[in-house]
């Protein structure tokens, strides 16, 4: 339990997939710009990362990894998949994003109203691909573990874009230098933001 | 040079989708594309420059295959047709790393397998490859590939040269002797936020220079 709770304020403070890893600056870019549909977005990467991240952790374990098809039989244990790794977790992915989609517009129309533009956009969203990778990079033991990575990366993640949203509304009642309006300011903020996050660094419970 | 009569290879329109990317419409500070892993491979200049060169490699080869098969693409799965292209041109970059590179296959850690999602190649393969012939598709991803290394490219020397004293590993601040004059390495540009910081700066630059690209808003 402990450790679960380590790995989850880890993945939100520490390893924040933004401020420390930059992963899916694009949409952070893009969509920060008022509050309302940065928390759509945001909750869309939390959503797909609880889906992908445990499927993904099961797909490298028991097809992947080096013996990991010995389940098969016996003349598969020195099977090395690994190589493959990209192209199937950026498949399951885009599978699943699908089918997320698919399902919520079936079953709730007023939340894919919501989330709808934003679902299509998260299949090449680099926080995902790039949360799978860690969690093969990172090697952890079981499922649960790697679902609570997931989830934390994802509202680590919501927990930035917000943020900015709300420091980009602000902003635009103050003075700006004229080249840096717009693009360049906000990345200076995302540095200054990423600044104030690495006090987190080290924080073990 | 054999097809010049109808339309040369290196035309001026050739050549310009080549050299827009490096400057008016770059990839990194104006058309915001492919931040996500440009940042964190830039504290030092070598993996920055790998990196620099696989993307380019990536985009280019992948703007030739889907601009050479784009008419037998249903528009419906095109995303991941896409995407299994830009996988099988990452997965050849990524082992060729780890077996002539390996130490610079490590640094660079997940940021190989990361160029699947960047958004360059995405965003070109839409916007250009899709509705246009091949060789075109080919100079336009190089172009872009090349404006995205080189912006790769100049925030790393600053944070290598700032931060670790060092240029491509040669040790230049120790060799000037300013170390004896009480220098000292800034130990803060080594850390990420400062790729930021350097990114927005050569944004405020590159937009007072050239005033068509400043946003009203």
């Amino acid at each position: 339990m402990e450790n679960l709770l380590n790995i989850f304020i880890k993945s939100i403070f520490v390893d924040n997939m933004i401020f420390a890893f930059f992963l899916g600056m694009c949409s952070f870019l893009a969509v920060s710009k008022t509050v309302k549909t940065s928390i759509g977005l945001g909750i869309a990467v939390v959503f797909v990362l609880l889906i992908t991240i445990p499927v993904n952790f099961m797909v490298e374990k028991y097809v992947l990894k080096k013996g990991a098809l010995i389940w098969l039989g016996e003349g598969f244990a020195d099977v090395d998949l690994s190589f493959l790794t990209f192209m199937v977790f950026i498949a399951v992915i885009a599978a699943i994003v699908q089918l997320v989609e698919m399902v919520i517009e079936k079953f709730s129309p007023a939340l894919y109203n919501s989330l709808g533009i934003f679902l299509p956009l998260i299949a090449v969203n680099c926080a995902i691909l790039g949360a799978a990778l860690f969690m093969q990079e990172r090697e952890y033991e079981n499922v649960i573990e790697a679902t609570v990575f997931g989830v934390g990366s994802g509202i680590g993640w919501m927990f930035a874009i917000v943020s900015l949203a709300a420091i980009r509304e602000k902003l635009r009642y103050s003075n700006v230098p004229d080249p840096l309006k717009g693009l360049g300011i906000t990345f200076i903020l995302t540095g200054l933001m990423a600044i104030a996050f690495m006090g987190f660094m080290g924080i073990k419970l | 040079m054999n097809n010049q009569e109808k339309e040369p290879m290196f035309s001026a329109k050739n050549l310009k989708l080549f050299t827009a990317p490096l400057g008016k419409e770059n990839p990194i500070t104006v058309q915001v594309l492919g931040i996500c892993s440009a940042l964190a491979v830039t504290v030092k200049l070598k993996p920055a420059i790998v990196m620099a060169l696989s993307v380019m490699i990536v985009t280019a080869v992948s703007n030739l295959v889907i601009a050479a098969i784009r008419q037998y693409i249903p528009d419906r799965i095109r995303i991941i047709v896409q995407l299994v292209v830009i996988a099988t041109m990452v997965i050849l970059v990524d082992q060729f790393l780890k077996a002539y590179v390996f130490d610079v296959s490590k640094q660079l850690s997940v940021f190989v397998g990361l160029i699947i999602t960047n958004c360059i190649l995405m965003g070109r393969l839409e916007a250009f490859a899709m509705g246009n012939k091949p060789w075109p598709s080919f100079i336009d991803g190089l172009g872009n590939g090349a404006g995205y290394g080189m912006i790769l490219v100049i925030v790393a020397f600053f944070r290598e040269f700032l931060g670790s004293g060092t240029i491509y590993g040669y040790p230049v601040m120790q060799k000037l002797g300013v170390y004896s004059a009480g220098y000292e390495n800034n130990g803060m540009i080594i850390l990420p936020p400062m790729a930021l910081i350097f990114v927005g700066l050569i944004i405020w630059l590159q937009r007072s220079r050239n005033k068509s690209l400043i946003e009203n808003k």
